[in-house]
């Protein structure tokens, strides 16, 4: 039987062609491009420099802890919403994905100003030492808020189809809960927060608004590469902000592949299950 | 109840257990996302009611609202216009090069918004690629409307195509095969036959979309130079106000945009209620499992 095609294909291909191509393609390409005109002795010059890669220590370690931060309050988060009924439960529940719906300068300064030294949180932490705003810890305390969603999301659909026979069966040969949630629940959901891990992390290395607020942005010490290629630019230095911003663009690439990978995998193992 | 409790306790499930761990991201919770949400309001009320209407009623304040409706008025629809394109492509058609499409549909997702301003800049830049051209033809495109728009559909490329492709894929192609094969055209297939089968999903994705674009800071505020009065946009000129002190008048102006994520969740659970987005909850977060379906 001849298979029948539907219309449209030459219309809605080209109107996606052309629109990834002048939206996505061609910008991303002149940056690299631009990038690339460097040489690669300039280019290495301005990527490995002392501040640049001072920025990179900053925002990559910032971003692990805010994602370690995620990875136990976001896997607590799930367990909670699926496991247990309480009071205001789908208010929390909807209430999860406001990180993604607040704009991110809006959730900067309200964070700002809830941990500066006289906020709410900030003053408190100030009588024991502790100051967050315009320090490291400020800039975890963004990245924390602003990919909150990711494991959340990523693991509760995962933990709502969990076979409950396999803990009963756990159960059944006497298995604490501790250990049944370690050795059975836990490994079952592994696929699925790695796969929230890679997601959080690379939208904590990306993120800009909610940071430039709280960081206090001093050179090597609280300045995240995506404000370091903002100051290149306000310099009118292009080069160095077309050199530091492909860095960028190979690490968001990077985590791609790898969160690509991960899904792939944790999409097998649901399927397999 | 009776049958919820007849049920063997699970892991988890003592007491001492639930209620710690629900305390405990209660807690977390109202530091972490509560507590934002109720200082913006606090602070934009700090110096009363007619301190507040004074800063919204600020005519550079509502010039920044114009702007971010008029740029939402713009990039949405384009933006809406291109998902429903892509879905339509990529769902009921089989060709060469459709997952690598898929995967350069979804990059803005990944990209810093900053590194999506700084290729702007080395497009339509004087020192990118058509930039003089641009300026010896006299067109603005940089620190005007046209660069605040291109960013903002750079950044929310994804957002429509991404809530439609999971669900027509899991619906495939045998109504509109069915109605093309009765006679209907491709318009009227499409109006009538796909249109209302996912039209909360369409509708999920439009709403998502308008929310980053009115919220977007980091590409727009490369490409806008920051022009006050002119090409600020609302959450740039949340910035401006704040680093200038005027700090009731920053948050009086987030307020609008908090006013806005709120009603977005709303919405997006009403949505959620009628399907949308369930299917695609995990796509959300976990976009490149629509390019795990297999494609026929």
């Amino acid at each position: 039987m001849k298979r029948r095609v539907l219309p449209g294909l030459p219309l809605t291909l080209g109107i996606t062609l052309l629109y990834v191509g002048l939206i996505v393609v061609l910008p991303l390409g002149a940056l690299i491009y631009k990038a690339g005109t460097l040489g690669f002795a300039d280019y290495w010059r301005i990527v490995s420099s002392e501040r640049a890669v001072a920025s990179y220590r900053v925002t990559a370690g910032s971003a692990a802890v805010a994602t370690v931060f995620n990875l136990v309050f976001g896997l607590a988060l799930a367990w909670v919403l699926v496991r247990y009924r309480f009071p205001g439960k789908r208010l929390v529940d909807a209430i999860v994905d406001l990180p993604f719906a607040l704009p991110t300068a809006v959730a900067g300064i309200a964070l700002t100003t809830l941990f500066a030294a006289n906020g709410w949180f900030g003053a408190p932490l100030a009588a024991i030492g502790i100051s967050v705003a315009y320090t490291p810890l400020g800039i975890m305390v963004a990245m924390a808020f602003t990919s909150l969603p990711f494991i959340v999301r990523t693991v509760q659909p995962v933990l709502e189809d969990l076979d409950p026979a396999l803990e009963e069966a756990a159960q059944s040969l006497g298995g604490s809960d501790w250990t049944i949630f370690r050795k059975v629940i836990l490994p079952l959901l592994a696929p699925a927060l790695m796969a929230g891990v890679s997601l959080s992390f690379a939208r904590s290395l990306g993120e800009f608004g909610a940071i430039i607020f709280i960081a206090g942005n001093q050179p090597m010490q609280t300045e995240i590469t995506a404000l370091l290629t903002f100051i290149r630019l306000e310099e009118y230095d292009y080069q160095a902000a077309a050199a530091v911003a492909s860095v960028l663009l190979l690490t968001a690439f990077v985590m791609l592949a790898v969160t690509n990978l991960l899904q792939a995998r944790a999409l097998r193992y649901t399927q397999r299950s | 109840m009776s049958l919820h409790q007849a049920k063997p306790p699970r892991v988890g499930d003592s007491p001492a257990v639930r209620r710690t761990l629900i305390a405990l991201v209660l807690l977390v919770g109202a530091v972490l996302v509560l507590a934002p949400l109720i200082v913006i309001f606090v602070q934009a009320f700090s110096l009363g009611i007619q301190a507040f209407t004074a800063a919204i009623g600020e005519p550079d304040t509502l010039h920044a609202i114009l702007l971010t409706v008029i740029t939402a008025l713009i990039a949405v629809p384009i933006n809406t216009a291109f998902g429903v394109a892509a879905a339509w492509a990529v769902t009921k058609f089989d060709f060469p090069g459709k997952r690598l499409l898929i995967v350069v549909i979804e990059i803005p997702f990944s990209i810093s918004p900053i590194v999506a301003g700084v290729a702007y800049l080395f497009v339509y830049g004087l020192q990118g690629l058509l930039g003089p051209a641009l300026q010896a033809a006299d067109i603005k495109i940089l620190f005007a409307l046209p660069g605040i728009v291109l960013a903002s559909m750079f950044v929310t490329a994804p957002f429509v195509a991404r809530e439609l492709i999971p669900l027509m894929q899991a619906q495939g192609r045998d109504l509109e095969e069915a109605a093309t094969s009765l006679g209907a055209s491709g318009w009227r297939t499409f109006w009538s036959v796909t249109l209302p089968n996912v039209r909360w999903a369409l509708l999920y994705g439009v709403v998502l979309c308008n929310a980053r674009v009115m919220g977007e800071f980091g590409a727009v505020s490369v490409v806008s130079g920051n022009i006050r009065g002119q090409t600020n946009t609302l959450p740039l000129h949340i910035e401006l106000l704040y680093h200038d002190y005027q700090t009731a008048g920053a948050f009086a102006a987030a307020s609008i945009l908090t006013v806005l994520a709120v009603v977005t969740i709303i919405a997006k659970v009403a949505l959620e209620r009628r399907g949308a987005g369930r299917r695609s909850r995990v796509s959300i977060a976990a976009p490149s499992m629509i390019a795990e379906e297999p494609t026929s």
